[in-house]
């Protein structure tokens, strides 16, 4: 069978997967350092998700007020419920501010204060003084933070001359029977060919999988492809049971309202006109972390406070801001409103409701983002070859939930890390040890199988069972039972994949085949989310058990890794959370109990 | 010698009529371009009719609806659904736009989808892009300047100095101005086109770039910048209400000044 997919080779040192703003700027960094590199990505790379961040970067410039890294670690660490790993979080907020500095120097048109400095606005959980007071610590570019990153990502990576296979489909990765990554298969759209890249590593950057959901803020291309890769590899995932839902998703057609709109000055209500976060959050109030906002209003609608005919959604409002602050720093955001809830904000309210927005869990990583995995008892056991970054890693440095402006952090210092310790491990040009013959022959198997699946399930009604379920039974409040329910369901639905019908038989653009093998990343990603969640009995960020209600350290403060192998239930291991520091230049944070 | 006649394989034929389910009141139909390249036939229009009851407000929900429930081989790019990510660019109604924020009541009767016009096609909606790419790669679209950036800070720019890539860095690349350009359609080759040219503005309004003199250098040229006759259809097309004819207007003016 793997006759009729004749293999185009490719070999270079690197091939990054994705081409968001982890993916470019991993690129853009091997290939200024010399290393040849490929960058796989199945959109264009301005199409990539990171494009829709809105509300702005993290970085303590201290260009608004005084700031301090450490501070900014201590929130990060607390907004993570203390399941984020320390040494990361360190590094992660130490870069921040070259990070940013780099991205001005490349060009990105940020905010500017009257000074000429980059704009910072207040976001949530973002404070001062350990929480003292509320920080201006979030670098915009008026609330199109995203799209003015990614841009100036992908034209740096014009001007490095880095070079891009654009909308391959990534199949598999290449493993030796070693379990080293040795390469990649993926799926030209434009002719239909099959391409085989080796490589030195492999650099993940494929983002999240909020498509597993119903309703989310995710684009349609957010199918967590690099995860179920990882997974098919037999590595496993962590932390997948920790799902963000983002405070502000448009009611009904789910399109993010960035964090920003509350950052300056914009706020919640009820059906009362209440400002309920005051009673939920009496020092941040509307600026208090997502999972606490999301919680607070999940409970007002669930008490009846709902607005709307259907009293199941609540009133941002930002009409008492400044004019000049809603055309200068909010612009996307009131073309957004205006076409998919038809509200003109400077005169109404728009129709919130919390939304599936970030997965924290992902592919486990050192600092470096270097994949680890876990082994015969040793939990920090390298896969070589492969390494993470973006969404699609767990570092971790968000651990149970993630703080707004903290995630186009992550991608610009991980993307760099990644670079650099590849530039580190290969010299360029090395030569590559053969692959083993029949590296591709699963991959193209199930290809071929999905390719000509003559099932009864068309593709879309799978996929709209796995969102319903997802959204019934892995919400914002979770209990036992209804996960037990959740994982049945969900692996019941798993199995009707192998019933899956699919129609166009072509391979140039087979758009239906494309959906096929995303839907199939999806389902395995859904399950280990069902099973983690069912797995985890305490409360934690993001993750709120109303039969634990409390948070567990003596027996939880650790990190959940799952595997899924073909055909078998979810197989469970633990790695230790990472309490210690990188440096001794700040002191590790021991947990608290987290009030905002 | 002008051809006066499309070649015959180019004619476009009238496909399948997919009717609405029985019972569906608020029915709209949508008339789709379909051609693949594997199937060696011409290409086609293919006619669905769709219960808006039971499908989102936009075109794009109807081509998604279309996908899930009638033809799952119907293709089409989209990504964020959002008008952030230029992906589901087509023309829709006679006019190049967003799929994802084009309400389906905007357009009267029938709704007709085609591809990007003059774009070769690979697959019924999605046209080939690389051109359009390549085009913008051409005007170097990336900070160029000789005095390096201070090492521990950002390069100091004004509000004043930041309002002026307003309008101007927001660009999707969808490529609705290019494709709606006639000039573009003649010159496609040699014209840069509204997109790539409304990038260079772009860097040439930027005050920390150091090159406005060797970017207006590279855009001095018969057919690069100046097969812009002031048609305004990029301006009329943009989805997210750009002027690329006022910024090759500028850019235009700028080479004017720059001889005096």
């Amino acid at each position: 069978m793997p006759d009729a997919y004749p293999i185009t080779e490719h070999t270079y040192d690197v091939v990054v997967v994705g081409a968001g703003g982890a993916g470019l700027r991993a690129t853009l960094g091997l290939a200024a350092r010399g290393l040849s590199t490929a960058c796989v990505t199945k959109v264009f790379p301005t199409r990539s998700h990171t494009v829709a961040a809105q509300g702005g970067m993290s970085a303590a410039l201290g260009n608004m007020g005084e700031d301090d890294w450490r501070w900014h670690m201590y929130d990060t660490v607390k907004g993570s419920d203390w399941l984020g790993d320390q040494d990361a979080i360190e590094f992660m907020c130490r870069e921040a501010m070259p990070a940013v500095l780099e991205l001005e120097h490349y060009g990105v048109p940020f905010s500017r204060t009257e000074d000429g400095r980059i704009y910072q606005r207040p976001f949530g959980g973002m404070t001062t003084r350990y929480g003292e007071g509320i920080a201006q610590r979030t670098c915009a570019a008026a609330d199109r933070t995203g799209h003015a990153i990614l841009h100036t990502l992908y034209q740096q990576s014009l001007k490095h001359g880095a070079e891009f296979f654009i909308e391959y489909f990534a199949l598999d990765l290449l493993m030796d029977d070693a379990g080293a990554c040795r390469g990649l298969l993926a799926w030209d759209l434009d002719t239909g060919a099959v391409h085989r890249f080796r490589a030195h590593a492999i650099v993940l950057a494929t983002g999240g999988y909020g498509r597993t959901y119903f309703s989310c803020t995710s684009a349609h291309t957010c199918t967590g492809d690099g995860n179920a890769m990882a997974l098919r590899a037999g590595l496993p995932l962590q932390d997948m049971e920790f799902v963000q839902f983002h405070p502000t998703g448009v009611y009904g057609a789910g399109c993010l309202i960035t964090e920003g709109v509350r950052g300056e000055g914009g706020f919640l209500t009820n059906s009362a006109g209440e400002r309920f976060m005051e009673r939920y959050a009496p020092n941040a109030k509307d600026l208090a972390s997502r999972d606490v906002v999301s919680r607070s209003m999940t409970i007002e609608i669930r008490e009846g406070r709902g607005v709307g005919p259907l009293d199941d959604h609540l009133h941002l409002h930002l009409e008492h801001l400044q004019s000049d602050v809603i055309e200068k720093r909010l612009p996307g955001i009131s073309e957004t409103a205006q076409i998919f809830a038809g509200v003109d904000v400077t005169k109404e309210p728009i129709p919130v409701l919390p939304t599936v927005h970030y997965n924290m869990g992902g592919i486990p990583t050192n600092v470096h983002g270097e994949v680890v995995t876990s082994k015969a008892g040793d939990q920090e056991v390298l896969v070589p070859g492969l390494l993470a970054i973006g969404e699609c890693a767990c570092v971790s440095v968000h651990g149970a939930n993630r703080l707004g402006s903290n995630s186009l952090l992550d991608i610009v210092v991980f993307g760099r890390a990644a670079a650099e310790r590849c530039a580190e491990l290969i010299t360029p040009g090395e030569s590559h040890p053969p692959l083993p013959g029949d590296s591709e022959a699963r991959a193209l198997e199930s290809f071929d199988r999905f390719r000509h699946a003559r099932g009864s399930r068309p593709t879309a009604s799978i996929r709209l069972d796995m969102q319903r379920i997802m959204q019934n039974n892995a919400a914002v409040f979770r209990t036992g039972e209804v996960l037990e329910e959740g994982c049945r369901l969900i692996d019941d639905c798993r199995a009707t994949m192998e019933d899956v019908k699919v129609s166009d038989r072509s391979l140039v653009w087979n758009s239906d085949l494309v959906e096929t093998l995303e839907l199939d990343n999806l389902i395995r990603q859904a399950v280990v989310t069902m099973h983690s969640a069912s797995h985890r009995t305490e409360s934690r960020g993001a993750h709120a058990r109303e039969d634990f209600p409390e948070r567990d350290d003596a027996n939880w403060l650790k990190h959940t890794l799952c595997w899924l192998r073909n055909g078998t239930a979810p197989e469970f291991g633990y790695r230790p959370v990472h309490l210690e520091t990188l440096t001794n230049d700040v002191q590790s944070f021991p947990p608290q109990q987290r009030t905002y | 010698m002008a051809r006066l006649k499309l070649p015959s394989n180019s004619k476009v034929e009238s496909g399948k009529t997919h009717r609405a389910p029985p019972g569906a009141t608020n029915v709209r139909r949508f008339i789709v371009y379909r051609w693949a390249p594997d199937e060696g036939s011409n290409p086609r229009t293919d006619s669905f009719e769709v219960d808006l009851d039971e499908c989102g407000p936009m075109v794009l929900d109807a081509l998604i609806r279309i996908k899930n429930e009638v033809d799952s081989t119907l293709t089409f790019r989209r990504s964020c659904r959002e008008g952030v990510c230029g992906s589901c660019s087509m023309n829709i109604d006679g006019v190049n736009s967003l799929a994802c924020t084009t309400p389906i009541r905007a357009v009267k009767g029938a709704v007709k989808i085609f591809p990007l016009p003059h774009l070769p096609v690979v697959k019924d909606l999605v046209p080939d892009m690389k051109r359009f790419y390549a085009q913008y790669a051409s005007i170097k679209p990336w900070m160029r300047a000789v005095t390096p950036p201070p090492p521990d800070r950002e390069r100091l720019q004004s509000p004043e100095d930041r309002d002026r890539l307003d309008g101007l860095y927001e660009c999707i690349l969808c490529a609705c101005c290019s494709t709606s350009c006639p000039s573009y359609w003649w010159n496609g080759d040699r014209y840069l086109g509204p997109a790539a040219l409304l990038q260079a503005y772009r860097w040439i309004s930027d005050s920390r770039d150091e090159t406005s003199g060797e970017r207006l250098d590279d855009l001095e040229d018969p057919f690069r910048l100046y097969r812009c006759h002031t048609i305004m259809n990029c301006t009329r097309a943009c989805p997210k209400g750009l002027n690329p004819a006022k910024a090759i207007a500028e850019i235009k003016k700028m080479m004017v000044v720059r001889q005096l």
